[in-house]
């Protein structure tokens, strides 16, 4: 079998797998890293997305094999190592942008990417906007746009222009 | 120092968001056992065949399979049982077929499954599966209700004679008739609810576990009421009794209803995990999703309202044909009867009510509750036919409404369709409601949007709901097979700290924030030190679960009376201790005090007394301080409100964009404002997507069209506005809290608010009504004056 070499969560890993294993089932299955969830079998959810050499990846349209030599963070490998959260994981808590949980995962690694790569700002339409690949069933996203819009200034470390 | 408000009414942070946050929830998915085996449900294709063989040999030669099962292989296993059954008008029991575990002798929707492959891995088994060879022989397929009471129409089951399940009634017809006879106007409205697939983001998934040295077996499923799953798997399919089966739902990535229902896959990884002594783990596949869990609405309707001239109504009459799918699911048959009819006076005083429902099967998907179950598919007749009464009559539509409201002095109200309503006043969510959505500044907005060439429209919807279910004497003489109470067991702790054990399940609703401030007002604990536990059937005494928004209604009533039961044992420790009368000692804010005097014992001191007993009034009172509950509710709870939506809709496209949407709802009194909220907004967004977006699709053959995330619409963030929600509170009058539940608000009142504003959005095409989805298409189509579609 392949072998794939990794590093998830600031962690070296060697894994063996198939050529058809999937990067969420290597993160799932391999690595017992289980907050990154699968929602769907269509690329449609982004229950499953992760942030491969620092851009958001719904890793279950990844081959394990394309992540060789990756680095891979997942919803476990936020927090730093002292426990202190990330921004976005505080604003998700701070403003109930989550109920079962389920899609959070995915939602809080794509906003930190959605954030990341809007240093100029973002308005409530560019936030809804760049979710349009993350489903939540639960929360109607009204309080994951708050969230969102919460942790921009956190992470930016200065407040947004005024729209 | 005043301690940091925790009860009810504070707006406390979740206690479970840490762990979801952190990616560390424990999804049944997320469950691995030791030598665990994967099971893949080989399901039909066909949507109705006679199941003529399966050739398992190739898939039993596939590499890493250890057992193919069909239907042949369960032999003493019972069908999958439903838990409600509806009498006919002639007073004969429904028609109630068999439901297989694994389909036998005929397959009747797709997604019925046919085989398990069970196997080392679960690519494994999925490859095996595709090596069985099924011999169908397809029969003529009927996939919608209007389709199958046609004479002639393929038979789904042979002891349901032209596919009816029930053909119910309820109300006075002769006094229905008699008011139409002598009505000053009479308005008639033909519509649809269109049906739609849950989709909780978590898909469903089991484990089956089997402990041959005790014989004791655990499943571990995604399920909103664990207790229901033991007592219908064990008792009527697998004759496992209770004291050997063990039903966990861990955290459960959201239910909607679609996992209150015994699915097969768990009876499947239960029994073979036994037969097989290894554990069986079973996680679907969205698309298995779309295709095996039970579905929602489905309704096709008829109604008519009698208005004396001045616009009182006099009389409603209703005709609605429901899908029940393939199958009974577990309360399928209570959905469109009891949770539905039984709620058609709304928030009107109308005087005389009838409804006929008759429920027919369909090769498609079971159809159960689906977040309202029964409720929206009742709002949305009666807001629809409101709307469409004050056009046809030139009467405005919020005095149409006014005029016709259930006083608020006026309760307890007895309607003409069973149920009595406690409690309400829907003039005062009426009035706020219109004020946080400046009903009153809509003109401007209309004006200003048709200068940009948009099409704006607002709308309303006043309606209320009936839920907290249910009191057990009343739903069982109403065909429910099961009681409906709730039980909570308190456990405060020797040095004062405190577990709850409920009978709900939280799969979102955020629970063991919720009851643990619960616990904090009643006892004075502070909210840290509670603890709440849900969804294990081995640390829980018991438990219906969680869905027709029971959980505090029902659930927190059992943690208060539980709570009594600590406070009344408190105080004869107490009274102990102090050397004062049992009557002399009071309990508040945590404190037993000797009235009048500054002499008192915290809850904590009692406790410890009661677990270390050494200076105990022993000989009259037991040691511990652990009390349970069971609470049957003594009625329904009825929330209501008013739910005002504005669109837009962009004339060149047909595209609808809900630009405001206020929601002021009466749920009781909110322990928690902040979760109350995340409730309205979520079931608002649910009633969005079915009013502008979602629709499960078969073609005439019963193939399942919207079988994915790419063909079937989920609402997604651009898809949606902010939700403004408000509350306005009367009281629950007949549970200790005073609460009314919260969890279905949102979806029950939304979709007749948009479907009403888009109406009006329309109103220069003379559109007089819409069935949901209203889709682009629809909509363009009507702009463009093309053959028309849905709109009358
Ligand atoms: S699981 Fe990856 S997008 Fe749904
Ligand atoms: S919180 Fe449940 S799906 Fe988003």
């Amino acid at each position: 079998m392949p072998q794939v070499t990794l590093s998830v969560n600031g962690k070296s890993h060697t894994v063996e797998v198939e050529g058809r294993t999937l990067l969420v089932e290597l993160l799932r299955e391999k690595l017992g890293l289980t907050g990154t969830h699968v929602g769907c079998d269509t690329s449609q959810c982004g229950a499953c997305v992760v942030d491969v050499n620092g851009t958001s990846v719904k890793s279950c349209t990844m081959l394990a094999m394309q992540a060789d030599g990756a680095k891979v963070t997942t919803i476990e490998g936020l927090a730093k190592p002292d426990g202190t959260l990330h921004p976005m994981q505080e604003m998700f808590r701070e403003h109930h942008a989550l109920q079962c949980g389920f899609c959070t995962p995915g939602m809080v690694m794509s906003a930190i990417d959605l954030v990341n790569s809007h240093p100029e700002g973002l308005t409530e339409e560019q936030i809804r906007h760049g979710l349009e690949g993350n489903l939540c069933r639960c929360t109607g996203y009204h309080n994951i746009v708050k969230a969102i819009a919460a942790a921009w200034p956190l992470m930016h470390g200065k407040k947004m222009a005024a729209e | 120092m005043n301690a940091p408000f925790e009860g009810i009414g504070a707006s406390m942070k979740r206690k479970e968001d840490l762990r979801f946050i952190s990616g560390h929830g424990h999804y049944v998915d997320d469950i691995n056992r030791p030598g665990q085996l994967y099971a893949y449900i080989k399901r039909s294709d066909r949507a109705h065949a006679e199941l003529r063989g399966i050739d398992t040999a190739a898939a039993k030669a596939s590499a890493g399979v250890v057992a193919v099962y069909t239907s042949a292989d369960l032999t003493g296993i019972g069908g999958l049982p439903c838990g409600w059954q509806i009498h006919n008008k002639d007073g004969s029991p429904m028609a109630e077929p068999a439901h297989p575990v694994l389909a036998s002798g005929k397959v009747r929707h797709v997604g019925d499954p046919v085989a398990v492959v069970i196997a080392e891995t679960k690519q494994q088994a999925k490859d095996a599966a595709e090596k069985l060879v099924v011999d169908y022989k397809d029969l003529p397929a009927v996939a919608t209700v209007t389709d199958a009471v046609k004479p002639g129409a393929a038979q789904v089951h042979e002891g349901a004679a032209g596919n009816v399940c029930y053909d119910w009634e309820i109300g006075d017809k002769g006094a229905v008739d008699a008011a139409f006879a002598k009505a000053a106007k009479t308005v008639k409205l033909d519509l649809t609810n269109n049906r739609l697939i849950p989709n909780a983001m978590e898909p469903r998934a089991a484990i089956g576990e089997y402990d041959p040295t005790t014989g004791e077996h655990t499943l571990y499923t995604t399920s909103q009421n664990p207790h229901v799953i033991r007592l219908l798997m064990g008792a009527f399919v697998l004759q496992i009794p209770e004291h050997k089966l063990r039903v966990v739902a861990p955290d459960v990535g959201g239910g909607f209803g679609s996992k209150i229902y015994h699915y097969a896959e768990e009876a499947i990884v239960t029994w073979a995990s036994g037969k097989l002594a290894q554990p069986v783990k079973w996680a679907a596949e969205r698309n298995e999703s779309f295709m095996s869990d039970a579905h929602g609405r489905d309704h096709v309707s008829t109604a008519e309202l009698a208005l004396a001239a001045d616009g009182t109504f006099l009389a409603l009459r209703v005709k609605t044909l429901c899908n029940m799918g393939a199958y009974l699911s577990t309360f399928a048959p209570a959905v469109p009867t009891y949770l539905y009819a039984t709620l058609l006076a709304g928030v009107y005083k109308t005087p005389a009510i009838y409804a006929e429902v008759k429920a027919v099967f369909t090769n498609t998907v079971p159809v159960d509750a689906y977040r309202g179950a029964g409720r929206p598919e009742a709002s949305f007749l009666l807001e629809r036919l409101v709307d469409v009464a004050a056009r046809d009559t030139g009467m405005d539509r919020v005095e149409i409404r006014r005029k016709n409201f259930i006083p608020k002095d006026a309760f307890p109200y007895q309607t003409p369709v069973a149920l009595q309503y406690d409690s309400g006043d829907y003039v005062s969510t009426l009035d706020a409601a219109m004020k946080h959505a400046d009903w009153a500044g809509f003109p401007a907005r209309r004006a200003a949007a048709k200068a940009k060439g948009k099409l704006r429209g607002i709308g309303m919807s006043t309606y209320l709901e009936a839920c907290g279910i249910a009191p057990s004497k009343v739903v069982g003489s109403l065909g429910a097979r099961a009681g409906l109470y709730e039980v909570a067991n308190i456990r405060v702790h020797p040095t004062g700290s405190v577990t709850v054990f409920t009978g709900t399940h939280s799969h979102g609703q955020g629970h063991e924030t919720t009851m643990a401030q619960l616990v904090s007002d009643q006892l004075g604990v502070p909210f840290s030190q509670v603890e709440v536990v849900h969804g294990d059937t081995s640390k829980i005494p018991f438990g219906m679960g969680t869905y027709g928004s029971r959980s505090l209604a029902v659930g927190g009533s059992a943690m208060v009376k539980a709570m009594d039961k600590i406070i009344t044992k408190g105080r004869k420790i107490a009274a102990h201790l102090l050397e004062a009368a049992v009557e002399d000692v009071e309990f508040k804010d945590g404190k037993f005090t000797v009235a009048g005097t500054d002499r008192s014992k915290t809850l904590s001191e009692i406790a410890l007394t009661a677990y270390v007993p050494h200076n105990y009034p022993i000989e009259e009172l037991e040691p511990g301080l652990d009390e349970t509950a069971f609470y049957d509710p003594k009625n329904f709870t009825y929330p209501g409100g008013c739910h005002v939506c504005e669109v837009e809709i962009d004339a060149e496209t047909g595209v609808v964009s809900v630009v405001n949407f206020t929601a002021v709802d009466d749920v009781g009194r909110v322990v928690n404002p902040m979760i109350v909220e995340g409730q309205v907004q979520g079931g608002v967004a649910q009633g969005i997507g079915q009013a502008l977006l979602e629709n499960a699709v078969y073609d005439q053959d019963g193939q399942l069209l919207s079988g994915s995330f790419m063909d079937y619409t989920m609402p997604r963030a651009d898809n949606l506005p902010n939700i403004k929600v408000g509350t306005e509170t009367t009281l629950c009058t007949h549970n200790p809290l005073g609460v009314k539940g919260c969890g279905e608000v949102g979806a029950i009142g939304s979709p007749p608010a948009v479907i009403n504003a888009v109406v009006d959005a329309l109103s220069d095409y003379g559109v007089r009504h819409l069935d949901m989805p209203a889709s682009p298409q629809k909509i363009w189509s009507i702009i463009q004056g093309a053959p028309r579609m849905a709109a009358e």
